[in-house]
């Protein structure tokens, strides 16, 4: 008790108040933030009932996507979006790191600023924006400089074949540009947490640079990077506004990443305001009730490990 | 001594691999400012850009260019983010002063992982919520339905600012206050919040920023509109959602005309940024002077 009178010398005063009107108020207006996640998905779970209720868990597993007869199935757009959301972090996770490891070194603070900074400015881009850059520059760039090369060159594997401006591929492209400042930001701190006895030890100990960073640094920050990467998911799925204008929107398992795809979130964008009937929007909403529930696990976990990395960090130091 | 020095090349070509990966980190930055910046200006040099609204497309026989705008879309990003700021802003600070005032207590972690899990929620979710909550009730897509979408979206960024710029603030003045017999409220509202402003304020910017440059929940919401609305109402443009619609159809002229929308969003969305890194960079220098 004694420490923790020390630590939060207000909770005490505030303690031994009998009554404390203003915490309430602002209590009740925090306590607004939780609600409205409860009242989110049960908002959409309300509204994708009819869908739910006449394809039940087929839904998920279905390929066919027909507005005309009334059937649809989730199953394309699932794949479209779990596989553009880990193409996208096997592309981010190695130049995020890296540049993680690279802000968290001492020494060169202005520099270190101004590329700390240039990145934080990759976060504020409006996701549009990185749609029509990529509409525009980025994927026909990679059409002939990465897709129609990389085809060509690797013919005895089948995903890697039949380039399209309009793919897959550019859509995990886009999005790991996107990911890449959440990734950066949260290991840079985790790694900036790791005691710096423990990086001295093994510099006085004879280690390299990259010794201890791979040996040391990076072990003790692992977690904190996985959570960081999980977070990094969390976003890459739900990103909506880039990967639909690059995706090219085919409601099929492409054969290939480098073919036509489409998201959960691009099927919602592009058809929402046209769907008429009662099971077509429902079915849409359903789409978005998957993508929010996978989000909002993908996000409790990410947070979870993040933050036992950082009070780990500050036990330990 | 051979294999020290095969250690020491690996320890140095591995730190020049990890430099060469910062700087192609940048690369993406440059190029997008770039591009927009040369496909922007040509649009965007036309003062009738800022007051004109859209032309229908026309091609291949157009008037001219350079009398369609986005005036329109303009005005109705400013009205919306105007009106989400005034819902999101005071609610989010109120909830930053709970989280970091009484942040001890269990439920506030609660209301902490909330706002968390809250600002990674995907931005169309929110859209389909507030489609299902505030549009079909009405009968009607409104101005101010997306408001209140973007109003979502801000407020835990604003929640989780002000509750890092609020505990900063030294206990010192906390106890001073109390000792002089200020009530609670008093207390966090007219002696800690004035002290953290800038930092609430630079939280309140960048959420502001967000929330312009946002085109997924306003698309079932806002909807979009081709001619100038005031009326908050009715169905309304924003910059996004003309990027969007305008980048992806078929006509030079209305793709000149997303590019020019795009520079106008990057400058907002730049601008505001860095002007609150400013803010926040002179709330450290005075915070290490005191």
């Amino acid at each position: 008790m004694a420490v923790r009178a020390e630590a939060r010398p207000v909770e005490v005063v505030a303690a031994s108040r009998p009554r404390d009107g203003f915490r309430s108020v602002v209590g009740v207006v925090g306590s607004l933030v939780p609600a409205l996640l409860v009242l989110i998905v049960l908002t959409l779970l309300q509204q994708a009932a009819p869908a739910i209720k006449q394809f039940g868990l087929k839904f998920l597993i279905d390929t066919d996507w027909n507005p005309v007869t009334d059937t649809f199935g989730a199953l394309p757009a699932i794949f479209g979006t779990v596989a553009t959301a880990f193409l996208s972090l096997a592309l981010a996770l190695p130049v995020g790191v890296a540049v993680a490891v690279i802000l968290a070194e001492p020494g060169h603070t202005r520099i270190r600023g101004i590329v700390g900074t240039g990145i934080e400015l990759l976060a504020a881009i409006p996701s549009v924006v990185y749609g029509i850059w990529a509409l525009y520059v980025l994927a026909p760039w990679s059409y002939v400089h990465l897709e129609v090369p990389i085809s060509e060159h690797v013919t005895f594997i089948g995903w890697l074949a039949a380039p399209a401006t309009r793919s897959l591929f550019n859509a995990a492209l886009v999005l790991a540009v996107m990911v890449l400042p959440t990734l950066t930001a949260i290991s840079r701190d985790v790694i900036k947490a790791v005691p710096r006895g423990m990086k001295e030890n093994a510099v006085a100990l004879g280690a390299t640079w990259w010794e201890t960073t791979r040996r040391v640094i990076l072990p003790s920050a692992r977690a904190g990077i996985f959570g960081a990467t999980i977070l990094a998911l969390g976003r890459a799925l739900g990103e909506t506004i880039a990967v639909t204008m690059v995706i090219g929107n085919a409601y099929v398992i492409p054969h290939s990443i480098f073919q036509p795809a489409y998201t959960l979130a691009s099927v919602i964008a592009n058809e929402f305001t046209e769907a008429t009937g009662t099971i077509y929007p429902a079915a849409l909403i359903e789409l978005g009730l998957v993508l929010i529930l996978v989000t909002l696990i993908v996000n409790v976990i990410a947070l979870l490990l993040v933050h036992s990395t950082s009070r780990e960090a500050r036990l330990t130091a | 001594m051979n294999r020290n020095n095969r250690r020491r090349y690996a320890s140095r070509t591995s730190l020049g691999v990890m430099y060469a990966l910062t700087v192609l980190a940048l690369i993406p930055l440059g190029l997008v400012l770039w591009f927009t910046i040369a496909k922007g200006l040509p649009s965007v040099i036309h003062p009738q850009f800022f007051f004109n609204s859209e032309l229908p497309p026309c091609e291949p026989s157009c008037p001219s260019v350079s009398d369609a705008g986005v005036g329109h879309a303009i005005v109705g990003t400013a009205i919306m983010v105007g009106i989400a700021s005034l819902i999101a802003i005071p609610i989010g600070i109120l909830g930053g002063i709970y989280l970091a005032e009484y942040g001890i207590a269990r439920w506030a972690s609660w209301v902490r992982l909330a706002c968390d899990v809250l600002v990674g929620t995907p931005s169309i979710a929110i859209g389909l919520f507030i489609y299902a909550f505030l549009v079909v009730p009405f009968h009607h897509f409104s101005a101010l339905s997306g408001a209140v979408a973007l109003a979502v979206l801000m407020l835990p960024i604003v929640a989780r600012t002000a509750e890092g710029a609020v505990s900063l603030i030294p206990n010192g003045l906390r106890e001073s206050g109390l000792a002089l017999g200020l009530p609670r409220w008093r207390v966090s509202l007219q002696l800690i919040l004035p002290a953290a402003a800038p930092g609430v304020i630079t939280g309140a910017l960048l959420s502001v920023a967000r929330a312009a440059g946002e085109t997924a929940p306003l698309l079932f919401t806002a909807f979009g509109a081709h001619i100038l609305v005031l009326n908050p109402n009715s169905p309304m443009q924003a910059l996004p959602m003309t990027v969007f619609r305008d980048a992806l159809l078929p006509y030079k002229s209305l793709q000149a005309q997303a590019w020019g929308a795009a520079l106008v969003l990057i400058i907002m969305v730049l601008g505001i940024n860095l002007v609150s890194r400013w803010i926040l960079r002179r709330q450290i220098a005075l915070a290490g002077q005191l």
